[in-house]
């Protein structure tokens, strides 16, 4: 039996503005706030439309101050609104890294659950847009390592509305990354009403017996590319979209890896300190007696993300993944 | 408030007198030797616009109608002074000795577009909003304690008064009695934000007040005005009389960046109608018509000259070859540590380089 939904085919920001959109027709107390989120609908339009659906006093135009939208929507989180700040992009978030840090991620904790601060941060992420300096800085693990955030990264149209609406329903701060390459490339059916994809879920894009190769965001087009010509080469991946980066998807991790014993991590950020070191130590912790290959990892370098003139040697390609892919299942 | 704080003008929109005390100085050599850097700027910033649209370089920031304020201010610099720029802050670095050649590759992508020429106190351009204002305070308290009379400027927008680091370098250019010049340019908006939203306070000058610094708030459209009430700031930064807020009151006719589109948020006929009175190139040309310093020839020569100038710029700036990716790697730290230098090895052999 089929349960006829209504969709859309929607690009990834305007399912991002959709899913703002369902929640805020829901809930009077969600509310949008980040520079010109406004009248000009966001620099990348995510915000489109909504100062005039649902007016000034909800989507809100803040002085140019990240510690000070995050500060705020602190204090508006712990009395009754749900904010949904927006950086402007992911590099410009520094300044309210205090504020993150001190307080948004440990208020629960600090006050044993007397306070909370049920909020969504949005921000845009990732180089391959030829964007100017610090525009295109991948530092989500500063925030997998920050106790008490939870952080999640789409990857698709589908899937950044049914998570933004769930983490807006989430008691807790989410950081929610949107990968600015995935924006606008592809379009894809989107249900109108209000849908929930979980978050702490990844989700298996392909089935395969011979490797695993795990990545997120704009590194899952790259992956699929790679897994691509390794099937044309005879080596089946198991590809998993990570999507929550905190909490990590154990149980499909470790299912994974204990079906093909190899395991390949892709992501853009840097090496160190990176998530694949994480997930690394989940393989051992959860697989190590299943593994026939050691793990391989494809990340960005320890390096600042470069202007764009040489960003495609600091962007992990599908040439790179397929020699990974292969090492691995040649070991 | 405002009225504590009045716009200073030297020359009005027609071009006439409106304060006489720097007549004297007001040579036909300097007055064509503004003009001549303003109008440089200005077809280079046309050029740079350009160049985007045909995809030649990345995303450019134009500054158009700023270039009074910039170029009145950086003239007002001396030899062995810093400069904290922001992106959209060409004018004043080209004034300021940097080359169009490597303006135009900082926005091809280019790392080399924020080194500065030999012996020039340049910092590279400031993204994120703000934070130079602590970097200039800082420069300007070093040369303050190695006991030279140099100083600082930092350029922002009247969106950074805003952030946290913009109050946080007033403060401590204020206890430490740096010599810095931080340098408004209220152009009415940050991107979509108009100053009404952006604070409540009517002028950016009086912010001074609070940090017990002079406070100036000037006609950022006449290049006299900032050129003067600039030097009279650096002069006291040089006696050791410490910082100085100069406001300087400018409108940009375009977008905020090539990215962006104006027409969401402002009305860009009035952006284009408000030229005869802000335009501080056409103010200029007035005032020379008024002086009899104005010479046909001599501007159609200038123009000629300074767009082969730019031409050259853009050629050379396209021959430049192509960076080695090396680069990404080895300006990290002075030494490479053992990480660095094996996702090097590593990138070089997944390339069959060796
Ligand atoms: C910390 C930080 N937050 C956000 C941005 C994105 N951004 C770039 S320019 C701009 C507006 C700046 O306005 P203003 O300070 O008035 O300077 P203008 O660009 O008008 O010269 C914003 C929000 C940024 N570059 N840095």
């Amino acid at each position: 039996m089929t349960t006829a939904v209504d969709t859309k085919k929607l690009t990834m920001v305007q399912a991002v503005t959709d899913g703002m959109r369902v929640m805020m027709k829901e809930q009077e107390n969600v509310i949008v706030l980040g520079e010109d989120v406004g009248q000009n609908g966001g620099v990348f339009r995510a915000t489109d439309g909504l100062v005039a659906e649902f007016g000034e006093k909800r989507v809100i135009d803040t002085p140019l101050a990240e510690s000070g939208i995050i500060g705020t929507s602190i204090g508006l989180a712990m009395n009754g609104f749900k904010p949904i700040a927006e950086m402007q992009f992911l590099g410009f978030i520094y300044p309210a890294f205090n504020q993150i840090m001190t307080h948004a991620s440990r208020i629960r904790a600090r006050t044993l659950g007397a306070f909370t601060v049920p909020m969504v941060i949005r921000a845009p992420f990732g180089a391959g847009v030829r964007a100017p300096e610090i525009h295109s800085d991948s530092v989500e693990a500063l925030f997998t390592g920050m106790p008490g955030m939870k952080v999640v990264v789409p990857s698709n149209p589908y899937d950044a509305k049914g998570m933004l609406i769930s983490a807006i329903e989430d008691p807790d701060p989410v950081l929610f990354l949107e990968p600015m390459r995935c924006y606008r490339s592809t379009k894809m059916d989107v249900p109108d009403g209000k849908y929930n994809v979980p978050l702490g879920k990844a989700a298996r894009l392909q089935e395969g017996d011979d490797v695993t190769v795990f990545a997120y965001g704009a590194m899952i087009d790259v992956v699929m590319k790679a897994a691509k010509t390794a099937e044309e080469k005879g080596i089946n991946c198991d590809v998993i979209d990570l999507r929550s980066l905190y909490p990590l998807d154990k149980e499909m991790i470790a299912e994974s890896v204990q079906k093909t014993g190899r395991a390949v991590i892709v992501h853009e950020a840097p090496g160190t300190g990176g998530l694949g070191e994480t997930i690394m130590s989940l393989i051992n912790d959860t697989s190590f007696l299943y593994m026939k290959a050691p793990i391989e990892r494809v990340t960005g370098f320890d390096t600042p993300v470069p202007m764009f003139a040489l960003e495609d040697h600091y962007l992990p390609s599908a040439e790179r993944v397929v020699q990974a892919i292969e090492k691995v299942t040649q070991f | 408030m405002e009225k504590l704080f009045p716009k200073l003008q030297i020359i009005n929109e027609n071009g006439e007198w409106n304060d006489e005390t720097y007549r004297g100085e007001i040579t036909e050599e300097l007055t064509k030797e503004l003009y001549t850097k303003m109008l440089r700027s200005r077809l280079f910033d046309r050029k740079g616009v350009n160049l985007q649209r045909q995809g030649r370089i990345g995303t450019y920031v134009p500054f158009e109608g700023q270039e009074a304020s910039q170029i009145g201010s950086a003239m007002a610099m001396g030899e062995g002074d810093w400069m904290f720029p922001t992106y959209r802050d060409h004018a004043a670095t080209m004034t300021f000795g940097h080359s169009l050649k490597t303006l135009f590759l900082y926005w091809k992508g280019r790392q080399e577009g924020c080194i500065p020429p030999e012996g020039k106190n340049i910092f590279p351009p400031a993204v994120p909003i703000a934070s130079q204002l602590l970097h200039a305070t800082g420069a300007a308290w070093a040369e303050k304690l190695k006991g030279t009379d140099r100083a600082s400027i930092v350029y922002f927008g009247d969106g950074a008064t805003s952030e946290g680091d913009f109050h946080e370098g007033l403060n401590f250019a204020s206890v430490f009695n740096a010599p810095v010049i931080f340098f408004n340019q209220n152009n009415g908006f940050a991107i979509s934000v108009p100053i009404e939203k952006q604070m409540k306070s009517k002028t950016i000058a009086q912010k001074a007040v609070a940090y017990e610094m002079e406070g100036v708030r000037l006609d950022g459209n006449d290049v006299f005005a900032v050129y003067f009430h600039t030097r009279t700031a650096v002069e006291r930064a040089r006696k050791g009389e410490g910082p100085t807020l100069i406001e300087a009151v400018t409108w940009r006719y375009g977008a905020h960046t090539t990215a962006d589109d104006p027409s969401k948020y402002r009305n860009q006929d009035e952006s284009t109608s408000r030229r005869e009175m802000t335009d501080p190139i056409l103010r200029l040309e007035r005032f020379m018509k008024n002086e009899n310093m104005w010479d046909e020839k001599w501007a159609a020569d200038l123009q000629e000259s300074l767009t082969a100038e730019i031409e050259a710029a853009v050629k050379e700036m396209e021959e430049t070859p192509a960076p080695h990716y090396n680069d990404v790697f080895d300006h990290v730290f002075a030494e490479n540590p053992w990480p660095i230098e094996s996702q090097k090895k590593a990138y070089a052999h997944s390339r069959g380089d060796r």
